[in-house]
């Protein structure tokens, strides 16, 4: 490998929150050299992006406080530079890129001034920057790069905006250029795009590439070196393919334990009655059709899979099978009777039969209620279900058959960990004894043990209690392991449907085969020939 | 945005339609000028010639509708106290008032965003606490209280300024001092919240990853998008500037629109109250709109 760039020894960083004192980082040891991609592994909580913020100078301190460690940049101590000197390596000599292109890029402007800013800010005069501008938009692959640099964040896809911040992290040509959960938030096909941008621009211009994610595929694809961390400890280092196939410490093993994709496929279940049979469904916004035509059909204690990349109208899909949202033609028959056309009355009753788990438990989980109310609340509304001296009981199984203990029904949803708000929301929707449950993206937001935790509990109570799932996810490699069918969307049309081995065995249509492909493989060397596959599949489908 | 520009002019001309209904209905129940205006032994011939010269012998509706008509043709009526046209009188208080309410308002917009970015970018430091404490008394004291302390000690005792009126530069320097105190507090908190959320976004860890310098972080970066909140507090504040800051120009005899309202009121001029609400009402109209579009000035999301 090349030149040693960057040096971190013996890193700690603490946080002084009002709960007492966090140690993010302790005693962290990792470097980087030029023209190497080194990963930076580890679930959310880890500390695995503190380090990167530290070589920016991005933790506000307070509340953070690096209190022992240095970073060495070409042999210099960041650590102990001055400020100018680091605002001056920053951007020019350093760069970063981040998970959320949209909120990271400043909406008021357009996305020529913020790139050619970094220029200015280093001393480039402002004539000539146009220019440059234009042309590293060029190489980042925005189409009609001439007329775009004047247009604004929200005018682009998510895809074009992680390509518009690489264009403006490689404008000064960095050295190092860092990557924290740069793909998370794209489609798998855009994911695939941005980590082959990345790497040819690695190879043109050789700087080192430090990627921080929670992704062993993104490692897979990309990494040459990877340090997997835990609760603010590196617990193992390597090259991507040794942690992979020989990993020592236990909780790589668990963490590679965990990743989905490894299973064996659910067979199709037997013929029966439908319990949901969705005729022609189509949703129009304007002259907009979100959902078109739809037809599928799902069994008693079926999983039916819904994938398919961002607006492919998965999600209107699961909200107008719920009516959150008017169908505008079609029907959906849930045992034999129209939900499309039923009135208020007969709406209410049915929709305890159905119920729904949301993607984010934050969010969907009301902060000021406790846990109790949150479950009971189903209680209140279909008095009929249960008299009111058995509610408590009942919560105490329902929290139990989800994994958590009764007495979590006196807290608040702040007090949980996502998976565990998740588990609550499952819980509250269990409460309803329902039928069928609408999950939409309902673990994507988690960590990948805590994803097999509540994947494990779904698949146990569809055993135990015969529910059926209408499951709404973009990770392929999850659905694999839990789904019976599968149904792929695209522009608001199913392209394919079949049992869980034929989509992924022999899937019939180019779409679906280009989603397969583009989605990353844990293992390096399956992901090696995965990636060819998938260079040839575009090069014979552009 | 000629839509809505179109939109906005109809939406606020029915709005000024129901103001003329209620002022004119409402003003009228204050009880007929004639007693005011004719000395108290007034014979009943003369008292009814006045009814009749201005015209408040009709029926109330016929009054109203007589009125519309003039409106129509821009005749807003003649004062009945000074016996000119009330547009004209109330144009020259209205002179007053706005040239009042740029400068006042011109330097709380400078002087409240800058401070209070600055306060907003050490949050917790010196600068901020002495920039919060001095604003959060300056939106909580009462001004009628701040101007009578304020001529007490500045005109009287020390005899810098003059106590009221206008003339000089001088004239001006208490009065615009005591407008200034609670929109410059109130918006310096606004600025300085808003600012404090802009500064913890993620664009502005993009720019400080960028090696953009703190000046630019701050008033490029996140005042831009501070502003939005803070723009909308301005022109509320400017509004009530622009309807007359009645308590100050009457204790400071400022002959602005404010005062003039008031005393037309007390005198029952009712054309004069008429056209100096219509005219505040446009300009607060004309300036909502200078709002929205600034809005879309600001943020490029914003498009009508």
């Amino acid at each position: 490998m090349g030149e040693r760039l960057l040096d971190v020894r013996n890193l700690s960083v603490d946080f002084h929150t009002t709960h007492g004192t966090v140690h993010a980082v302790r005693d962290v040891n990792w470097h980087l050299d030029r023209g190497e991609t080194l990963a930076i592994l580890g679930e959310s909580g880890s500390g695995k992006s503190v380090s990167a913020s530290a070589i920016l100078n991005l933790i506000d301190m307070p509340p953070g406080e690096i209190t022992s460690g240095e970073i060495l940049f070409e042999g210099a101590d960041l650590l102990t530079m001055h400020a100018e000197e680091r605002r001056k390596l920053n951007g020019c000599r350093i760069a970063m890129i981040f998970q959320d292109p949209l909120s990271h890029l400043n909406p008021v402007y357009s996305v020529g001034f913020q790139i050619a800013e970094t220029m200015t800010a280093h001393g480039q005069s402002k004539a000539g920057t146009r220019a440059k501008t234009i042309e590293l938009l060029e190489r980042v692959g925005i189409p009609n790069a001439e007329t775009k640099v004047d247009a604004y964040p929200h005018q682009f896809s998510g895809g074009q905006r992680q390509r518009i911040m690489i264009a403006m992290a490689l404008a000064l040509k960095p050295d190092i250029l860092i990557a924290d959960e740069p793909t998370t938030a794209l489609d798998v096909t855009v994911q695939a795009q941005i980590l082959t941008l990345l790497e040819e621009l690695q190879q043109e211009t050789g700087m080192g590439l430090l990627l921080i994610t929670h992704d062993l595929g993104v490692v897979a694809e990309i990494a040459d070196r990877v340090v997997v961390m835990n609760s603010g400890e590196i617990v193992e280092t390597g090259s991507a393919s040794d942690v992979y196939h020989n990993p020592q410490h236990p909780y790589t093993k668990q963490l590679i334990a965990a990743i989905p994709g490894n299973g064996i496929m659910a067979q199709q279940l037997d013929q029966t009655a439908p319990i949901l049979q969705i005729e022609k469904l189509s949703k129009h916004y304007g002259a907009f059709v979100a959902l078109d035509e739809v037809s599928l059909t799902v069994l008693p204690g079926e999983t039916v899979a819904v994938v398919g990349e961002s607006g492919s109208g998965k999600s209107t899909l699961a909200k107008t099978v719920l009516r959150l949202q008017d169908a505008t033609s079609g029907e959906a028959l849930f045992e034999g009777r129209d939900l499309v056309q039923m009135d208020r009355k007969d709406l209410f009753k049915v929709r305890r039969d159905i119920q729904m788990v949301f993607q984010d438990p934050t969010q969907s989980l009301n902060p000021r209620m406790s846990i109790y109310d949150i479950i009971s609340e189903a209680f209140v509304i279909h008095p009929e279900i249960l008299d009111k001296q058995h509610w408590k009981a009942r919560v105490c199984e329902l929290l139990q058959q989800v994994g958590l203990k009764p007495d979590h029904m006196y807290r608040h949803p702040h007090q949980f960990s996502g998976g565990q708000r998740q588990r609550i929301a499952i819980a509250r929707a269990l409460a309803l004894e329902p039928k069928l449950i609408v999950c939409d993206e309902a673990v994507s937001a988690l960590d990948v043990s805590i994803q097999a935790q509540v994947m494990t509990l779904l698949k146990q109570l569809q055993d135990d209690l015969g529910i059926s799932y209408l499951f709404i996810a973009h990770d392929l490699l999850l659905v694999r392991d839990f789904a019976h069918r599968v149904i792929v969307m695209q522009n608001g049309k199913i392209v394919e449907q079949g049992p869980v081995e034929q989509i992924f065995d022999a899937p019939r249509e180019a779409y679906t085969r280009n989603l397969i492909a583009a989605s990353l493989s844990p293992d390096p060397e399956i992901q090696a020939t995965r990636r060819i596959a998938l260079d040839e599949l575009q090069g014979a489908n552009p | 945005m000629l839509k809505f520009l179109g939109s906005r002019a109809i939406a606020s001309a029915i709005s000024l339609v129901g103001l003329i209904l209620l002022v004119f209905f409402l003003s009228r129940l204050t009880g007929d000028p004639t007693g005011l205006y004719l000395p108290l032994d007034a014979s009943e011939e003369s008292r009814n010639q006045f009814r009749e010269i201005h015209g408040l012998n009709d029926p109330l509706l016929i009054q109203f509708f007589n009125y519309l008509g003039d409106l129509v043709r821009l005749d807003f009526g003649e004062s009945i106290r000074r016996s000119e046209p009330a547009i004209d009188v109330v144009l020259r208080g209205f002179g007053w008032t706005l040239q009042l309410a740029v400068v006042t308002m011109s330097l709380v917009v400078v002087f409240s965003i800058i401070l209070g970015s600055l306060a907003a970018f050490h949050v917790g430091g010196v600068f901020d606490r002495i920039a919060t404490f001095f604003s959060l008394i300056g939106a909580s004291a009462p001004d009628f209280w701040i101007a009578i302390v304020a001529i007490v000690i500045f005109s009287v005792n020390l005899g810098w300024v003059p106590t009221s009126g206008t003339g000089t530069v001088w004239h001006w320097i208490l009065p615009v001092s005591v407008l200034f105190i609670r929109p410059f507090g109130l918006i310096l908190q606004i600025v300085r919240g808003s600012m404090i959320t802009a500064l913890s976004s993620a664009y502005v860890k993009t720019a400080r990853a960028k090696g953009i310098k703190n000046k630019a972080i701050i008033f490029v970066h996140a005042l831009r998008n501070a502003l939005l909140p803070v723009i909308t507090v301005i022109g509320d504040q400017a509004a009530a500037l622009l309807n007359g800051a009645v308590v100050v120009e009457t204790i400071f005899g400022f002959p602005g629109v404010g005062k003039l309202m008031i005393d037309s009121i007390l005198q029952r001029d009712f054309t004069v109250v008429m056209a100096a609400i219509m005219l505040t009402a446009t300009a607060i109209f004309v300036m909502n709109l200078v709002i929205d579009i600034l809005y879309s000035i600001l943020d490029p999301r914003i498009r009508y």
